[in-house]
């Protein structure tokens, strides 16, 4: 063992090993706005913001409501020969609903509605609390871990992608209008992209465990 | 932030004897089970994080192959019934001269796969074999690769869009075909492959002569 090694444990949360190539960093006050880099593979450590907390909760808030708008609502219309098809989010995800389709439809859907709204949710159950200033909920850790497992997961970017593809494949057999969803899953991409901003995961730990304690 | 370490070689959590979380970079002493702060399982290095990454990416790339074969979409407009592939649907958007909308399906779903294969596999290779591009390249390209990959999604998510919306009976309908399901399927197996794998082992060649 080094003399390292011996160090006492409250010694150790001063420390911190970047989560990407393990180097020791001593921690320092980081200003708002200021950014902190790991030495050796440049991750960004620590990013904090102004009032990023309140934020975060905010728009996780309007996130919420939000996917409910954009999930009902019609989101595309479309015209042919007289025919007229309207079809809202939840119609994509029922498309596959047949038969050996069945486990596609489900991945579907819990990629662009089950998995964003379960993101968003964990998300204000670990972090409401902290933004009004209260002690964080009993199992604030285990939310948050599980919206950062979700992360990578939650599509709903990609899906406003394909919107656009499907949009210029089906132009040239009808008319398409966008419909009132639409524009709400399009907010919805903006306000989560502005959301994972704010979010410094680093920072939000340790707050979590700074105010778990008091 | 300063480094307490040397200042040439820097000082890993590993080297210093302790365990640091890859999740929130919460520092343990040695034998902790679980971080103390978010929770964690810790361990200093994943030892079996090449193996799952091998794994899911074999996975990825045998679904990969009925997935370029068989039929992603079928379109049937008066009674007649066409199969379009992942490669026939760019085909197709080529000849209705949307190029910009070809090259965005035929990036995610032909290149970036593909790309993210020969990433992936290149990642687990140079842990163990002599280093070819520095640790910044390949963290990088790690970056990259656990970035772009869920954009390959988009595919699915056109055929999901398209079988919604055209359903007019007898005049033009569209139905998934069982591609939609392998290459979604080699998607989230890629995308396994690449979270298990552990950015730290890009750093560990360097220090090697010491551990």
């Amino acid at each position: 063992m080094t003399e390292t090694a011996r160090i006492t444990d409250p010694d150790l949360s001063a420390l911190v090993a970047c989560p990407s190539c393990d180097a020791l960093h001593r921690m320092a006050e980081v200003p708002t706005g200021g950014r902190a880099r790991c030495h050796r593979c440049g991750m960004v450590l620590m990013a904090p913001r102004e009032g990023a907390l309140t934020r975060i909760v905010m728009l996780s808030t309007t996130a919420l409501v939000l996917m409910v708008a954009a999930v009902f609502f019609p989101f595309l219309e479309l015209q042919a020969g007289g025919l007229r098809q309207r079809s809202s989010v939840f119609d994509a995800v029922m498309a596959f609903s047949e038969g050996l389709m069945l486990p596609l439809s489900v991945a579907v859907a819990a990629l662009i509605v089950i998995l964003p709204l379960a993101r968003f949710a964990a998300i204000l159950y670990a972090l409401a609390p902290m933004a009004f200033g209260k002690a964080p909920a009993r199992h604030a850790a285990r939310a948050f871990r599980l919206a950062e497992e979700l992360k990578p997961w939650a599509m709903a970017e990609i899906f406003i992608v394909g919107v656009a593809v499907a949009l210029v494949k089906v132009a040239g057999l009808a008319q398409v209008s966008l419909g009132p969803a639409f524009w709400a899953f399009a907010t919805l991409v903006m306000v989560t992209a502005l959301k994972d901003n704010f979010m410094c995961r680093l920072t939000i730990w340790k707050t979590l465990e700074e105010r778990a304690k008091s | 932030m300063e480094n307490p370490g040397r200042t040439r070689e820097i000082l890993t959590a590993r080297r210093a004897g302790l365990v640091g979380c890859s999740r929130c970079g919460r520092v343990h002493a040695p034998g902790a089970g679980t971080c103390l702060r978010c929770g964690s399982r810790l361990a200093s290095r994943d030892r079996l994080s090449l193996q799952r990454v091998w794994a899911w990416l074999a996975a990825g790339i045998v679904v990969y192959i009925p997935a370029n074969i068989y039929p992603m979409l079928l379109t049937t407009q008066f009674g007649k019934t066409s199969e379009n592939t992942i490669v026939g649907g760019v085909i197709d958007l080529v000849e209705h001269h949307a190029y910009g909308i070809a090259l965005i399906v035929f990036t995610a779903s032909v290149l970036i796969p593909i790309g993210k294969f020969i990433a992936i596999a290149y990642l687990a290779l140079s842990v163990k074999s002599a280093v070819m591009i520095r640790g910044h390249g390949r963290q990088r390209l790690y970056e990259v690769v656990e970035f772009v990959g869920r954009w390959s999604m988009i595919d699915v998510f056109v055929v999901a869009i398209l079988a919604a919306l055209v359903q007019f009976d007898f005049v033009a309908a569209v139905n998934p075909g069982i591609a939609a399901v392998s290459f979604a399927l080699s998607v989230a197996f890629t995308m396994l492959s690449a979270q298990s794998f552990d950015p730290k082992t890009i750093w560990d060649a360097y220090e090697a002569d010491d551990t």
